[in-house]
């Protein structure tokens, strides 16, 4: 078992639109890109953010780029009471503890 | 022509951009300038206010460059997004501060306008004719919300600015646009691709962002040909790299490979990015498949409210032991003393715990200090006021099992220690609209300006 952090290039979220939130995890290769994007299910996405699995909207794998991308239902339109995060930017930690 | 080359200068209106590189860009004869000024990252608030969220004297800036360059060169400047929302109090305030650059230029410039505010009875009958539908998880649109909205805009399509750059406008000012637009408007009048000239818009509305390093605040250049693109970084401590390129198709989007807009969707699919020398990419095959039917965005927000803040720091360990308890027996106490306030909300982020993430946090464990900002959101300022004055200094002297230091709970930053933070909006309107023609609900204002 291996933490993704340790291989991924990029790991960042931001809004896709007022409603959605959106991350990317990418990688230096292809070799790395292969290995990882097998293992990253919206299953273990759902769990690490402590969400049901139906609001992990999509999970592409974009291969020009090295990347995987996932998006999920925000817990609120953006700026909505309770906002935390206007621009979604700094929802990402958690994907520092997945692992593949 | 084979070639056409588009210079965008920066990321979003009033972010700068180095001299350096624009003069680079200038000096490799684009046949169009083109920005875009919008974005909805900011929030509600600018839309729902009418404000914009960037400054006026750094809007005021780039434009002095951009005018002057352009009118200059003889090619035209296309402006997507004026003002940052895009409705009609964005399009006058970015509007003046043209006039105003004009007259201190001493040149006067053919200018169009156009707006892209749409009439609430224009939604609600489409909505009753079925014609209006959600984007994204939300709820299907209502009638109460579109007459709520305090401004209510629709991203136009290419074909407004289209016609602006038929009737020979030098500078145009779009309001609410896709952003692709502004870049590609020029290209497709002129006969190439729609689908690549959408795909370069795409890349070149966020300028060097999708260079390596990346900065919303530098120039990029866009060549385009009649089977593909090619991007370049003008400043040289940047390149586009196959993958800088490639993955700015990520940035914003929810899926890379098809990526809707009015009147269709560009698919990415088929497409291949190519690394060139001279940190250059070359772009090609990506194609645009229309919808059944031409919709538009529309995006809307309304007022909800006003809100005070108060800003404090806790250090006692024993309080953040119970930090959670604590908040929850200070709003008992509000709800109990203003028993007659129905209409206010009272939200204590706790920075050092969850404020980062709130419920999405997967390690609420607090650290040695916090950092609580208690929000108060209510119908009048005065009552926002009210709530947030009384539960900071009920939190300040509120009394938990255990508790030693019996002076006082909160650190204050500041004296006065509450802000009153003004309006607040939410987006209520973020939803395809089908539309017959994509020009009439952006009408174009034509006229002559400057001097």
């Amino acid at each position: 078992m291996r933490y993704v952090k340790d291989v991924a290039l990029v790991i960042r979220s931001k809004n896709a639109g007022p409603y959605e939130l959106t991350f990317d995890l990418m990688f230096p290769d292809e070799e790395s890109y292969d290995e990882v994007r097998q293992s990253i299910t919206k299953a273990k996405i759902a769990q690490l953010y402590q969400i049901e699995e139906s609001e992990v909207l999509s999970l592409v794998h974009f291969a020009p780029a090295h990347a995987i991308k996932i998006t999920i239902v925000r817990p609120r339109a953006s700026g909505d009471l309770g906002e935390t995060d206007v621009y979604g930017a700094q929802q990402h930690a958690p994907l520092f503890d997945l692992t593949y | 022509m084979d070639e056409l080359r588009i210079l965008s200068p920066t990321a979003i209106l009033g972010y700068g951009f180095p001299l350096a590189s624009f003069q680079a860009g200038l000096e490799r004869s684009p046949h169009v300038i083109a920005v875009d000024a919008g974005s909805t990252d900011p929030g509600p608030y600018y839309l729902g206010s009418g404000q914009s969220f960037t400054q006026r004297s750094a809007v005021k800036r780039d434009l002095r460059h951009l005018i002057e360059a352009a009118l200059t060169r003889n090619i035209p400047l296309v402006i997507g997004s004026a003002g940052g929302s895009g409705a009609k109090p964005h399009v006058e305030w970015n509007l003046a501060i043209v006039e105003e650059v004009l007259a201190e230029l001493g040149k006067t410039a053919r200018l169009a306008v156009i707006y892209s505010d749409i009439d609430r009875q224009l939604v609600a009958e489409k909505l009753k004719k079925d014609q209006v539908q959600p984007l994204g998880p939300i709820a299907q649109l209502t009638e109460e919300e579109i007459f709520a909205s305090t401004n209510l805009v629709a991203q136009m399509g290419l074909e407004p600015i289209m016609e602006a750059l038929q009737e020979g406008a030098e500078i145009i000012l779009a309001g609410r646009a896709y952003d692709p637009t502004a870049f590609a408007a020029l290209p497709v009048l002129k006969g190439y691709d729609l689908a690549l000239a959408l795909h370069l818009g795409k890349i070149l509305e966020c300028a060097a962002i999708a260079a390596n390093p990346g900065s919303g605040s530098d120039c990029l250049m866009g060549y385009l040909y009649k089977d593909s693109f090619v991007l370049e970084a003008l400043n040289p401590q940047r390149e586009c790299t196959r993958i800088s390129i490639a993955a700015h198709t990520l940035y914003e989007k929810s899926n890379p490979y098809f990526l809707p807009g009015p009147g269709g969707r560009l698919d990415l699919t088929k497409t291949v990015f190519e690394q060139l020398p001279g940190g250059k990419v070359r772009v090609s095959g990506t194609t645009f498949t229309p919808t059944d039917g031409y919709f538009v965005k529309l995006e809307g927000a309304r007022l909800i409210g006003y809100r005070t803040i108060s800003i404090a720091g806790v250090r006692d360990p024993i309080m953040i032991g119970q930090i959670d308890e604590v908040i929850a027996g200070v709003k008992e106490r509000v709800e109990d003393n203003f028993q007659e306030l129905q209409d206010y909300q009272l939200h204590v982020h706790c920075y050092g715990k969850n404020g980062v993430m709130g419920a999405l946090e997967p390690h609420p464990e607090p650290g040695h200090e916090l950092g609580l900002v208690i929000e108060a959101v209510a119908s009048t300022q005065e009552v926002a006021d009210t709530i947030c004055s009384f539960a900071r200094s009920t939190l300040l002297h509120y009394g938990y099992p255990g508790r030693k230091s019996t002076a006082g709970n909160l650190a204050f930053p500041y004296s006065p220690s509450d802000v009153s933070a003004g309006a607040v909006y939410k987006f209520n309107v973020h939803h395809l609209m089908q539309i017959e023609d994509p020009k009439s609900l952006f009408p174009i204002k034509m006229g002559r300006s400057g001097l």
